[in-house]
């Protein structure tokens, strides 16, 4: 991904050079010019073409924002009860991602969603504890949305 | 010009507020350090984050100044806040503080166990 960066870099240099202005206008017809370039000879470069790399990143935040809206009405509805009638407690889910980073961000994700914080991770990075504000009722549910999470995370990595 | 600057950024700023209100009442409410974290953790950080985008718009339309402070700020409380909800919850069930008892299950615990026996033998 980096190397594909520093490629288009290159060539919006190059742009400049070539059309002799040294402004911001330039070099973004340049960058363009790099992306189509490296779009045509993305057969030769190692991994995916990084634009869709980008993209997969900015659903992955509008995704995060849209739970984290609900995640807060779900927390008016459980403070405003009068009585409490949910059930808390502690699962383990089990995960297919490898690296401290990746772990990091989805134990971020899952505690910042609707009814879910993350509490523990096992040592060998396989399962990770989360507290769940009502196990019952949304334990199928809860588990979708971190497939879903766990999805995001995977396409934008690798 | 600066009257719908006002206004939107009144709006927000206002939302954020009830958010943080409604963050500490369920500080108050709820019944142990875990759900408690839920409402700190997540409400909180709405809260933060919808009042520093009312500001943000606010000096955007009313003086066309556009702060990238306010934009750090807003990324750091995102990186910062479910960390230290993790670590607290994390610390909390180390020192054995009790779920309510209301908890369904409680997967952890087994976990903990055989891994404080490890340590002693």
């Amino acid at each position: 991904m980096s190397l594909q960066i520093t490629l288009n870099l290159i060539i919006a240099f190059m742009w400049m050079f070539l059309t002799e202005s040294y402004q911001f206008p330039s070099f973004l017809t340049g960058f363009i010019i790099g992306a189509f370039l490296l779009f045509l000879l993305r057969r030769f470069i190692p991994s995916r073409f990084y634009l869709y790399r980008v993209w997969k990143f900015v659903s992955l935040i509008l995704l995060f924002i849209k739970e984290l809206i609900k995640s807060n009405v779900s927390i008016v509805k459980l403070v405003y009860q009068p009585k409490r009638t949910y059930n808390p407690g502690i699962f383990a889910l089990p995960i297919d991602l490898k690296t401290n980073w990746e772990i990091a961000i989805l134990t971020s994700l899952i505690s910042l969603t609707p009814g879910t914080l993350s509490v523990a991770i096992s040592d060998d990075n396989s399962l990770v504890y989360i507290h769940a504000m009502d196990l019952q009722d949304d334990k199928k549910e809860i588990e979708s949305i971190k497939d879903s999470f766990e999805k995001a995370i995977m396409e934008v990595t690798r | 010009m600066s009257a719908s600057a006002e206004v939107i950024a009144g709006i927000f700023i206002f939302v954020g507020t009830i958010i943080s209100l409604i963050s500490a009442i369920g500080l108050v409410r709820l019944p142990d350090v875990y759900t408690r974290s839920h409402a700190g953790s997540k409400s909180s950080t709405l809260g933060v984050l919808s009042v520093l985008v009312g500001t943000l718009l606010y000096f955007v339309i009313s003086e066309g100044y556009f702060s990238i402070r306010l934009i750090l700020g807003i990324v750091f409380v995102f990186l910062t806040a479910p960390v230290a909800a993790h670590v607290i919850c994390r610390a909390a069930y180390r020192s054995n503080v009790p779920l309510t008892e209301t908890s369904a299950e409680d997967q952890l615990k087994d976990y903990f166990e055989q891994q404080s026996k490890e340590v002693n033998e």
